[in-house]
C-alpha cells in the first residue's frame, strides 16, 4: 500500500489536531508521520500527515477530513509532483580522536551540520527526504547513536499551485 | 453589560427556540437562574439521557432543531448515548452543557469531565467556550451547523465563569459565524443529473431506494411525483418510512433484514438502483457483494463521504435530495412505463405478503394494525428498539413524512419513550403513541414522572412478552434456543403508571385490543397500555446477518395477510 501525504489546512484553534488524528485512529489507520505548524495565512495551521492505505480507504479518509468543520482544505500531495523534507537530530558517541573526525566527514558529505559538540558526543542536524535520513542514520550507527529525533514529513506541491483555497 | 447566561438565553430566542429539555446542576445554576423568568419553556426530565432523546424526538417530528441542557460531569456524560443516536440518524440537536470554571479546567475538579473530548466522535461539531465574547458567535455557528448540510448534533460546553462573566453586549462582524471550512453543497452537478436522467429513462427494471435523507430534506412530495412519473417502485429504509404512504401502489415497504420479501426481491432483480439519502447500511444490504449486484447505481446524498463508502456507484450526485429531484423532474419524460417489470413486482407483492398467524392468540402485528386503523392519517408513531420497532415498521400504515420517530442507526433501547415526549411537545395537537417492548420501556421508564408532571399526553403501548424479544429471537434461530439472560420477570406496568398518577390498563385478550386503544387515545393525559402479547412471536421475514437479502427466513404459513 503506497504512502499518501495529506496536507491539511485547518483553523488554528484548540482541539483541531485531536479531531484530525481522531479520524485516523477511529478507522484503524496508523499515522506514519505528522507535522504541524502555522501556515502562510493568519489563524490557520497546516498539518502534514503521512498514512498508508488502499485507494478506497484513502478516499474515505480524505472525505471524512473534509467533513470536519475546522478543516479548510485537504490535499493529497502525493498525487502530484512535489518536494518533501524531514529533519533529524542525531546525538552520536564521539570520543576525541579519529572517530570524531570521521563523523564530521560523514556529516559533510550529507550536508549535515554539527550543532553541538560535547566532550564525548556530537549532535548532527540533517535535512532531506526519508531515504537520505535513513542513509546517514545507517552510517552513524557504528559510532553509537545515543539518541535520535526526527520531525514528521513536510511537503509542498511543485510550481505555483497552492493548497490554500477553500473547500 | 450582560452576563454570559443572558447572552445564551437571548441567543436561543434569536434561533427561535421555544422549548429546552434539561436537568439542572451546580455549574448551570447561572443559566437556570436566567431561565427562571425567560419566555422559553423548560421541561424538567428525570435523567439527562431523556433530555437529549426528547430534543431529538422534537427535531424529528417538527423538522426544527431540538435543544437540551445538562450540567457538567455526570450530566454531560449522560448525554453521550443521545448524541450518538442523533449523530447516526443525522438529527439536528444542540446540546448545551455546563463546565467547571475555566480556572479549574483539566484539574479533575468536582463534576468535571472532558465532554468535548468524549463527544468528538459522536457530534457533527462541538465547542468549549473559553471566552464569553465568543458565545454569541458560537451559538449562531452551532445552530447553523446542526441544521444545514447533513444535519447532526452539536454540543456547546460552557464553563461556569463564562456564564457569569459580564460583558458589553455587542453584535458586530465578530459575532457572525466564521465558518470558512463549512460549505455544504445543495445543488447537484448538472452533468451528473443529466447522466442520471439518461440511465433512468433507459432502465428496464428500475427501483427507488429512499432513506432518511428524503425526510430530512423535505423531499417526499418530489419523491412521490418522480416515482409516479417514472412508474418506479419504491423501497425505503427504516429511516425513510413515511416518505411515501404505505398504501401507495408503488410502495414496496421496507427493504433489508426485516424488509418485505417483495422489496428484497425487487432490489435484487433490479437493473437500476436509484438511491436517495441512504447509506447502504449493513442491515439494509446484507451481503454487500450480492446487494443489487445486477444494477447500475445512482446515489444522491448531501454528504460526499457517503457516496461510494460501502458500494461503488455509477452516478454520484452530491446535493440536497429535494433540489436534485426537482432538477431531475425537469429532465425526464412525462411517462415512462415498465409494464413487464411492474407486472413482476405486482406478482411478488401478491404472492409474498407480510403475514402473521391466525391462531386467535394476541399477536403484536394485530395490535399495530388496529392502532393504524384507529389513527388513520393522524398521529405520530414512535418506537423503541427491537421487535416492537420492526413490527411497527412493517405493520403500521404511514401516511406522511415525520410521522415516524425511531432510532435507526444506533438502535438505542430506551430512546422511544423520551423521544415521544419531545414529539408530543412539538406536536401538541396530534396523538403521539409509543410502541415499546417491556425491555426498552424499562430503560427510561423514569420519564413517567416527566409526562405526569407536565401532563404530556403520550400513549405508551407496551408489547409485553417478558423477553428481550429480538435477542431471544436470535437465540432461538441461531443459538439453539439457549435463552441466555433474555427472560424478564412479569411487571405490572399499569400499576407503575398509577404510582406516578398516570392512567393505564392491561389487555390479555385480542377481542379487547381495539377498545383498549380507543380508551387510551381518548384519555386526555398520558396513558400506559400493557398488552400481553404472544411471548415467542418472531419478526419475519428475516435475512440472517451477512446473508444475501433475497434469502429470507419467512416463518409461519396459516396466516392473516396484509391487504
Amino acid at each position: 500500500m503506497p504512502a499518501h501525504i495529506f496536507s491539511v489546512l485547518v483553523e488554528d484553534c484548540p482541539g483541531v489536531l485531536s479531531r484530525v488524528t481522531g479520524l485516523f485512529s477511529r478507522r484503524g489507520f496508523n499515522i506514519e508521520s505528522l507535522a504541524v505548524g502555522h501556515s502562510e495565512q493568519p489563524d490557520t495551521s497546516r498539518i502534514t500527515i503521512v498514512v498508508s492505505g488502499n485507494d478506497t480507504q484513502i478516499e474515505q479518509v480524505k472525505k471524512q477530513l473534509n467533513k470536519l468543520i475546522e478543516v479548510i482544505k485537504v490535499l493529497d500531495i502525493s498525487e502530484a509532483e512535489h518536494v518533501e523534507r524531514e529533519l533529524a537530530l542525531v546525538k552520536v558517541k564521539a570520543e576525541p580522536g579519529a572517530g570524531r573526525s570521521e563523523i564530521m566527514q560523514v556529516a559533510g558529505i550529507f550536508r549535515a551540520k554539527i550543532i553541538d559538540v560535547g566532550s564525548d558526543s556530537l549532535v548532527v542536524e540533517v535535512t532531506g527526504d526519508s531515504g537520505k535520513i535513513a542513509a546517514i542514520e545507517d552510517l552513524l550507527r557504528p559510532y553509537g547513536i545515543i539518541e535520535l529525533v526526527r520531525t514528521g514529513k513536510i511537503a509542498l506541491q511543485r510550481g505555483s499551485a497552492m493548497a490554500a483555497q477553500g473547500k | 453589560m450582560k452576563s454570559g447566561a443572558q447572552i445564551l438565553i437571548e441567543g436561543l430566542k434569536e434561533q427561535g427556540v421555544d422549548v429546552i429539555f434539561g436537568y439542572p446542576g451546580g455549574v448551570v445554576l447561572p443559566i437556570y437562574d436566567e431561565l427562571y423568568d425567560a419566555d422559553i419553556r423548560h421541561v424538567l426530565v428525570r435523567h439527562e439521557q431523556a433530555a437529549i432523546h426528547a430534543a431529538d424526538g422534537y427535531a424529528r417530528a417538527s423538522g426544527k432543531i431540538g435543544v437540551c441542557l445538562a450540567t457538567s460531569g455526570p450530566g454531560a456524560c449522560n448525554l453521550v448515548t443521545g448524541l450518538a443516536t442523533a449523530y447516526m440518524d443525522s438529527i439536528p440537536v444542540v446540546a448545551l452543557t455546563g463546565q467547571v470554571p475555566t480556572s479549574l479546567l483539566g484539574n479533575d475538579a468536582f463534576q468535571e469531565s472532558d465532554i468535548t473530548g468524549i463527544t468528538m466522535p459522536v457530534t457533527k461539531h462541538n465547542y468549549l467556550v473559553q471566552d464569553v465574547r465568543d458565545l454569541k458567535r458560537i451559538l449562531r455557528e452551532a445552530f447553523h451547523i446542526a441544521g444545514t448540510g447533513r444535519k447532526g448534533p452539536v454540543l456547546i460546553d460552557i464553563p461556569k465563569d463564562v456564564s457569569t462573566a459580564m460583558v458589553p453586549d455587542v453584535d458586530g462582524p465578530d459575532q457572525q459565524p466564521r465558518l470558512r471550512g463549512y460549505k455544504p453543497n445543495y445543488q447537484g452537478h448538472g452533468k451528473m443529473i443529466q447522466r442520471a436522467a439518461d440511465l433512468l429513462v433507459k432502465a428496464e427494471r428500475p427501483i427507488i431506494y429512499a432513506g432518511g435523507g428524503v425526510i430530512s430534506s423535505n423531499a417526499s412530495a418530489e419523491l412521490v411525483a418522480f416515482a409516479e412519473r417514472m412508474c418506479m417502485p419504491v423501497v425505503t429504509t427504516l429511516m425513510g418510512l413515511g416518505c411515501i404512504p404505505t398504501d401507495h401502489p408503488l410502495n414496496l415497504g421496507m427493504l433489508g433484514m426485516h424488509g418485505t420479501e417483495y422489496a428484497n426481491y425487487a432490489v435484487t432483480e433490479s437493473d437500476l438502483l436509484f438511491s436517495i439519502g441512504v447509506r447502504f447500511d449493513d442491515r439494509v444490504t446484507g451481503k454487500i457483494e450480492t446487494f443489487a449486484s445486477g444494477a447500475k447505481i445512482i446515489h444522491i446524498d448531501i454528504d460526499p463521504a457517503e457516496i461510494g463508502k460501502n458500494k461503488p456507484v455509477d452516478v454520484p450526485i452530491v446535493g440536497d435530495a429535494r433540489s436534485v429531484l426537482s432538477d431531475l423532474l425537469k429532465k425526464v419524460p412525462d411517462s415512462c412505463p415498465h409494464p413487464e417489470w411492474s407486472k413482476k413486482v405486482a406478482a411478488w407483492k401478491k404472492k409474498h405478503p407480510l403475514r402473521y398467524s391466525d391462531d386467535g392468540k394476541l399477536h403484536p402485528q394485530f395490535v399495530i394494525r388496529k392502532l393504524a386503523e384507529i389513527l388513520g392519517e393522524k398521529g405520530v408513531v414512535v418506537s423503541e428498539v427491537g421487535q416492537n420497532q420492526m413490527w411497527t415498521a412493517q405493520w403500521f400504515r404511514f401516511t406522511r413524512p415525520r410521522q415516524w420517530v425511531s432510532s435507526g442507526g444506533l438502535g438505542t433501547m430506551g430512546y422511544g419513550f423520551p423521544a415521544a415526549m419531545g414529539a408530543q411537545v412539538a406536536c401538541p395537537d396530534q396523538p403521539v403513541v409509543v410502541l415499546a417492548g417491556d425491555g426498552s420501556f424499562q430503560m427510561n421508564i423514569q420519564e413517567l414522572g416527566t409526562v405526569a408532571q407536565y401532563n404530556i399526553p403520550v400513549k405508551v403501548i407496551v408489547l409485553n412478552n417478558r423477553f428481550l424479544g429480538m435477542v431471544r429471537q436470535w437465540q432461538q434461530l441461531f443459538y439453539e434456543h439457549r435463552y441466555s439472560y433474555t427472560e424478564l420477570p412479569e411487571v405490572h406496568f399499569e400499576k407503575i403508571a398509577k404510582a406516578y398518577g398516570i392512567e393505564g390498563s392491561t389487555v390479555t385478550d385480542p377481542a379487547m385490543v381495539e377498545q383498549a386503544i380507543r380508551a387510551a387515545l381518548d384519555h386526555p393525559g398520558p396513558y400506559v397500555l400493557d398488552v400481553r402479547i404472544e411471548r415467542e412471536e418472531n419478526v419475519f421475514p428475516m435475512v440472517p446477518a451477512g446473508a444475501n437479502i433475497s434469502e429470507m427466513i419467512v416463518g409461519h404459513h396459516t396466516t392473516h395477510e396484509e391487504e
